[in-house]
């Protein structure tokens, strides 16, 4: 069974959660022309087999969106951050 | 080798069934074939009979990391059918069903081919409408389906659940009466053991684990048991098809998600159809044991376990209830996952990659088992060729670049809803 430390509710029950994929994968700039970069960004995946760090929205609790990270062969959960506060980081670069 | 013959089979009882020999023969890797077909599941071992059969290729390599069955080709719920309405699936799919209905003479084993009728439940007009149009598409390209309306679902199915009260009620249903299901394990054991029969030597316990390319081209794999060379080299690894991609700087439109299957105890004939609930992601069949076979969505996120998790096993026991309320009372006996290659459009990839003479079959999220005569034969067609076949040209690597996907849900971008 999965369970998420979610920073506001604390450990809670896949059940509440809701996924959204690799969290890895950066949208280009709008203003982006070229077409590889667009490609990258929609189809492109590297399928991590270990620890991998993906979003999942607390949709049946506080609906943050959180980066957590997961390991896809054992579905152990190691740590959980705030998403906003990843994509601050990415926007200060 | 012996062929499976009722006279064989009358000697051998005789002698107590003591004397039958290997289905296929158990070998150690030579330094070099022509063909190397990475991955033993349905799809390499296929490929590699066709390669033997159809081209004259006969000096090939299987190569599997662990034991032939022991992939997704062993753990499906073995549904067969050919209703799909987009380009060209629709023409694909149908050549596989035709390769089932010949495959057990063609390969000598009975792979049980059971072609009970395949039935999607419609749950409003609208759905039935929808129907109606994938009916017409299919019925132009020559494949049998038929609409049965409220009435004639009911009386063909009449254990559904139709109460007043019911979540779901019923407006009726496709059907394509040639799908059905078959013997799994038969299916990976025969198609083994034909390639064996025509030369192919099929390597257990054999993990790839790099590959040797020279000037952009591939020359062969370095493997659990050493280096093989090999002019031309064929990937098959359905779920692990990324980690194979990665050594070779292969970027891959695929994820690796987590299906699980289960089997209830058995009971006396219940279900004569393989039975989809429309509302949501379920199908059903039941075995020649007995046991009902149940299916369901894909975990929803990215996994190289080969099990699941609860909320599936919940999901999937619900919408069994919803079908049919007399099922509630069965226990589940067992239950497993397989590692699924979900593709980013819904569809496969049978291709020629960026390296030369190297092949890539993958993607197959929930359509692999049907597909698996058609898969062999057309990627043993494109490594034969170095081109695709007609029916797989669509299945290029290169679409997503593109944009020309075959989205035959019509979901978007995102594996977890294929
Ligand atoms: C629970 C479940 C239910 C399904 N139900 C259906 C269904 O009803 N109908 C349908 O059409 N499809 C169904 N599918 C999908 C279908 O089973 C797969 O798409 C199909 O089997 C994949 O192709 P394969 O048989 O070649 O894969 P596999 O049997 O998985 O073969 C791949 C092989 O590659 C080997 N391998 C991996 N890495 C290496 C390496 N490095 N070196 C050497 N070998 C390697 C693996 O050990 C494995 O044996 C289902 C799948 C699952 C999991
Ligand atoms: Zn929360």
């Amino acid at each position: 069974m999965l369970r998420i430390n979610c920073p506001f509710c604390g450990l809670r029950d896949h059940h509440e959660f809701t996924y959204g994929g690799d969290a890895t994968v950066e949208r280009p700039a709008l203003s982006e022309r070229s077409m590889e970069a667009w490609y990258q960004y929609v189809f492109v995946r590297t399928n991590p087999a270990g620890w991998m760090q993906e979003y999942w929205q607390h949709t049946g609790g506080c609906r943050a969106w959180l980066v957590v990270e997961r390991n896809t062969r054992t579905h152990e959960i190691g740590a959980t951050h705030l998403a906003r506060d990843r994509i601050t980081e990415v926007d200060r670069g | 080798m012996q062929a499976y013959s009722a006279w064989n089979l009358f000697t051998h009882a005789l002698r107590g069934h003591k004397q039958w020999p290997e289905a296929w023969r158990k070998r150690a890797p030579k330094s070099g074939y022509d063909a190397i077909i990475v991955g033993g599941g349905g799809h390499g071992l296929a490929t590699a009979y066709y390669l033997a059969r159809n081209h004259g290729i006969r000096n090939v390599a299987v190569l599997e990391k662990g034991w032939i069955g022991g992939g997704n080709v062993g753990r499906n719920t073995t549904i067969v059918r050919s209703n799909y309405m987009i380009g060209g699936n629709t023409p694909f799919y149908e050549w596989s069903m035709k390769l089932w209905e010949g495959l057990a003479h063609d390969l000598n084993f009975n792979v049980m081919l059971s072609q009970r009728g395949h039935m999607i439940l419609a749950h409003s007009a609208d759905q039935l409408h929808a129907f109606t149009r994938k009916a017409n598409t299919m019925r132009a390209h020559g494949i049998d389906a038929e609409i049965l309306d409220r009435d004639a679902l009911l009386r063909e199915v009449p254990y559904l659940n139709d109460a007043p009260d019911a979540r779901f009620r019923f407006h009726g249903a496709i059907v394509q009466r040639r799908g059905g299901t078959a013997r799994h394990d038969a299916v990976a054991w025969g198609y083994a053991r034909a390639a064996d029969r025509l030369g192919v030597e099929i390597i257990e316990n054999c993990a790839v684990e790099d590959f040797i390319v020279e000037g952009g081209r591939i020359k062969g794999v370095e493997t659990s048991q050493g280096t093989i060379r090999a002019e031309r080299v064929g990937l098959a690894v359905a779920g692990h098809s990324s980690e194979l991609g990665r050594k070779l700087d292969l970027e891959l439109p695929i994820e690796s998600h987590v299906l699980q299957a289960f089997v209830t105890e058995p009971v006396k004939p219940l279900v004569d159809h393989v039975i989809a609930f429309g509302a949501e992601l379920f199908y059903l069949s039941q075995s020649d044991k007995g046991g009902l076979v149940f299916g369901g969505s894909i975990d929803g996120y990215n996994s190289y376990a080969a099990r699941g998790n609860l909320p599936i096993v919940h999901n999937v026991a619900e919408l069994a209830c919803a079908v049919a309320p007399c099922f509630s009372r069965l226990r589940l006996l067992r239950h497993w996952g397989g590692v699924m290659d979900m593709s980013m459009d819904g569809s496969p990839i049978i291709s020629k990659t960026p390296i030369d003479n190297l092949y890539f079959n993958g993607g197959w999220n929930y359509l692999g088992f049907k597909a698996t005569p058609a898969s062999g034969w057309t990627f043993a067609h494109t490594i034969a060729n170095d081109a695709p076949h007609e029916l797989n040209a669509c299945y290029s690597l290169d679409r997503f670049r593109h944009g020309v996907q075959l989205d035959e849900e019509g979901t978007g971008p995102f594996p977890r809803l294929h």
